[in-house]
């Protein structure tokens, strides 16, 4: 059994309940089969098992060290993604022209999170090129395409995301950095970029940054800010690497997870290089002025999908460490065996212990679940029959997006804290894996919007959205299952539905309350409490959906899918209602605070 | 030059591996099952004989259940060019294994096949051998080198001692060791291009041979549990163990 993630579960959630196989009668996807799929996973949980695990406490322990004006990483990392580029994984599910698979989104997800849970910060290299060479296929020129892509889908070049700044984190209308059009029509940028995941590097040839940044004179705010190409080195016509351009590297951040990944402050246009004689970082405009916020949500949600996929995979190897060392681990003898004499048992005998991990399981799994469902959003937006079918499952993909962001990013940590819980004083030494794997997924709650982001977003924006065509179709979807587990036959399953419904209709109940008002600062005054109802009911469906897809199925993996959809609807489920009704009242609690009073 | 692959599906080299209650073989229900690690070697050892450019084409073939289709297609997605599954769902003896090998080898005219050493289920590291013995061909055994020119290879032997070089007239047959080469991974591209390529269906009927077993299975049991070590009194007790054991 590996413990980097469970491919039973994989193909349960794949393929028999998410039907992985249809897909392949669409038009896009025809190339591929069912076989193609499996053995697609297959080399994935190979090269994940042998290349990317075996160096993931090596990197937590040897982070990267500035030397000589650059980021150094340990050589496992290079090997690694030269296994990975060879495979052609860096953008499988790309179009043939754009040197990918196309693969379905469903598949690429699947084989994405092999390798986020075999090591996080070595996949998130790659990860950061694929979402950076995805917005070049949507918004660049042609020539920005031909120039930029391929030597990403080979895994020559990678990329990056400059979005924050030192005094613009999660405010992004006060980004400062400046670019400034000459004559040519290139641009050149002037500014200091915070936080940028692989922002150097000693891996690749070549590092392509996606900037954010502004006209001098343009409009204020995020209407302001367009997107830009800037390269480490300067690409000639012929694909050869030119001039160094002036971006440079400021300093590493010192993480407390996530270690491997290069995080770093970047300087751009200080003159540290100075490309066709001069200071200033050449960049190249992708789409439209003053569009880059659009281009930037391209690429932002589906990072925030991609956060919460990797906080689901974190999660996932915790809780399989958790359960491989509590089944091999003697300690203890039942409540009410007092005889020192008999042997000790498995720590799986004590039921405190069958409770953290039933609790991790239907996190992780639950978790695993919902970010499989939005990646076969994913491809029904791409290729669902009609163009109605497909602005509805964009629709509720934009929906889902922060649930499918904040929820594995919230309750995957705490399968991680559990999976320490489980493993006891060894869990907390770094002897053991678990503790590394909460650190990294510590992070998840707060890159890519923080959580209290994620809570303005949905009560703010998403539930209110085209007149609540979202919420409207979010209730629908939900409505659909729960009418299926009605009709099962089964009464369990009824059963659920029956309280899945009730809970939906509180929540709806009080999106109107809240919404009643007429004071933004009170309606989202407790999103975060909002978020993580919203979150609960929204992942009871999920549990709900797999209880169906298990249904009829004999078998421990099957048993254990319906104890798991058990213990989600007894004791997760329930947790909604104290949230919901504090939200009713519109408490005031923490809006009255005052920051002289702490 | 023609090369031919003999694969087998077996159960996964990670999976831990538990004896059927009724002890009559190997439980397999729900066990996961891949390609015998050796014959991956063998596949990537004939793959690289035609990246070279020795090779002409490289036929890998399997005999086993409908499923083996996949193993079949593994070996594709690894280069090679194309595949003949021979369906049976009696797992079939070494010496029938050999015997219907022998018959696809009279059809197919390979100049060289390259194969594992043995499959890690039954372990039994007969195939090879029994193969070379039928066809009256040169064999060389555990190679962690190859190399081939047209009329004979020149094989590095891992035995017992240390190594051994050997010259083989070809046609022949080799069996790959472990260290012969590092296996590559099936890529994406790879495992689409397999999906075009052609597999062959047969029966053993087709070849003419009786797969029906020769050999009889009594029981299958679990190796025995180690049982606790003993604690000696001083070096002195130590040796005479050792000597009386015949360690020293």
């Amino acid at each position: 059994m590996s413990l980097i993630l469970s491919r039973r579960d994989l193909d349960f959630l794949v393929f028999e309940w998410l039907d992985a196989a249809a897909l392949t009668s669409r038009e896009r996807y025809q190339d591929h089969s069912a076989e193609t799929f499996h053995q697609v996973l297959d080399t994935c949980e190979a090269i994940a098992t042998d290349h990317f695990a075996p160096h993931n406490k090596l990197n937590d322990q040897n982070e990267p060290q500035f030397v000589n004006g650059g980021a150094v990483t340990i050589p496992e990392v290079k090997r690694a993604l030269a296994v990975y580029s060879e495979a052609a994984l860096i953008a499988p599910g790309q179009l043939y022209e754009y040197g990918g698979m196309q693969l379905p989104a469903l598949l690429e997800k699947a084989c994405a999170v092999w390798f986020r849970a075999a090591n996080i910060a070595t996949s998130a290299y790659p990860f950061l090129t694929a979402a950076n060479l995805n917005v070049i296929a949507a918004y660049g020129e042609d020539w920005q395409k031909e120039r930029f892509i391929p030597p990403m889908t080979e895994g020559r070049f990678f990329g990056t995301m400059c979005l924050s700044e030192p005094q613009a984190g999660s405010s992004l209308s006060d980004v400062r950095t400046r670019a400034v059009k000459q004559d040519d029509g290139i641009y050149r940028l002037y500014g200091t970029k915070m936080w940028i995941s692989g922002g150097d590097q000693d891996i690749s040839e070549n590092i392509i940054h996606l900037v954010l940044a502004r006209s001098p004179d343009g409009i204020p705010g995020v209407k302001g800010l367009s997107l830009y190409i800037v390269p480490k080195f300067l690409v000639n016509e012929d694909g050869t690497l030119g001039e160094r351009n002036d971006v440079v590297l400021a300093g590493l951040n010192h993480k407390m997870g996530y270690r491997g990944t290069t995080n770093t402050l970047l300087n751009f246009g200080e003159g540290g290089h100075r490309p066709g004689g001069e200071a200033g970082a050449v960049g190249y405009l992708i789409g439209q002025e003053n569009n880059g916020l659009a281009c930037m949500f391209h690429m932002m949600n589906e990072a925030r999908i991609g956060v919460g996929s990797g906080a689901v995979a974190l999660g996932y190897t915790g809780y399989l460490h958790a359960v491989d060392y509590a089944k091999s681990r003697q300690q203890g003898r039942p409540n009410g065996a007092k005889d020192p004499t008999t042997p000790q048992v498995a720590l799986t005998r004590h039921t405190d212990i069958r409770r953290m991990l039933l609790a991790a399981k239907s996190y992780v799994e639950g978790g695993m679940a919902l970010a499989l469902y939005c990646a076969r959003l994913v491809d029904e937006e791409r290729t669902a029959q009609t163009p109605e079918a497909r602005v509805e499952a964009h629709l509720l993909l934009d929906m889902l997006t922060p649930i499918a962001k904040s929820w594995p990013s919230q309750w995957c940590l705490e399968a991680n804290s559990l999976a320490i819980q489980v493993h006891g004083g060894y869990g907390y030494t770094r002897d053991y894996n678990v503790e590394q794997f909460y650190r990294d997924n510590r992070l998840n709650p707060i890159h890519e919007g923080t959580h209290g982001i994620q809570g303005i977003d949905i009560l703010g924006r998403k539930v209110v959205m085209q007149g609540g065509a979202g919420l409207n179709l979010f209730n629908a979807t939900l409505e659909k299952t729960v009418a299926r587990a009605k009709a099962s036959g089964d009464e369990t399953l009824a059963g659920y539905a029956g309280e899945l419904h009730a809970a939906l209709d509180r929540l709806n109940a009080v999106t109107a309350t809240l919404h009643a008002i007429n004071d933004q600062e009170r309606t989202l005054a407790n999103a975060s409490v909002y978020l993580e109802a919203f979150g609960h009911i929204t992942v009871a469906w999920i549990w709900l959906e797999q209880a169906l897809a298990a249904l009829g199925k004999a078998g421990d993996f099957y048993d254990g899918k319906r104890q798991a959809a058990r213990y989600f609807f007894r004791w997760e489920l329930p947790k909604v209602y104290p949230q919901l009704d504090l939200l009713e009242t519109l408490d005031d609690t923490t809006l009255e605070m005052q920051e002289a009073w702490f | 030059m023609k090369v031919l692959v003999p694969v087998k599906r077996v159960i996964d080299y990670n999976v831990k591996v538990r004896v059927k209650p009724d002890q009559t073989g190997v439980d397999l229900a729900n066990v996961k099952m891949s390609m015998n690690p050796f014959d991956e070697i063998a596949t990537e050892e004939a793959v690289r004989l035609k990246e070279k450019g020795v090779a002409t084409e490289v036929v890998v073939v399997s005999i086993g259940p409908q499923q083996a289709q996949e193993t079949i297609r593994t070996a594709l997605a690894m280069g090679a060019d194309r595949g003949i599954l021979i369906v049976t769902d009696q797992d079939a003896e070494p010496l029938a294994v050999a015997k219907l090998l022998k018959a696809v080898i009279a059809e197919e005219s390979p100049n060289l096949v390259v194969m594992g050493k043995q499959a890690i289920d039954g372990d039994n590291n007969a195939v090879g051998q029994m193969l070379a013995a039928l066809l009256d061909w040169p064999q060389a055994t555990f190679a962690s080198k190859l190399e081939v020119t047209a009329d004979k290879a020149t094989v590095t032997r891992e035995i017992d001692g240390g190594l051994q070089t050997l010259d083989v007239s070809l046609p022949a047959v080799i069996t790959a060791d472990l260290r012969l080469n590092e296996p590559r991974y099936a890529s994406l591209p790879n495992i689409m291009k397999a999906k075009k390529k052609e597999i062959a269906m047969k029966t053993a009927a087709d070849y003419g041979v009786d797969v029906s077993p020769k050999l009889k299975v009594l029981k299958v049991t679990e190796p025995p549990k180690r049982s606790a070590g003993i604690k000696v009194a001083d070096a002195a007790e130590l040796v005479g163990k050792l000597k009386s054991e015949g360690v020293l």
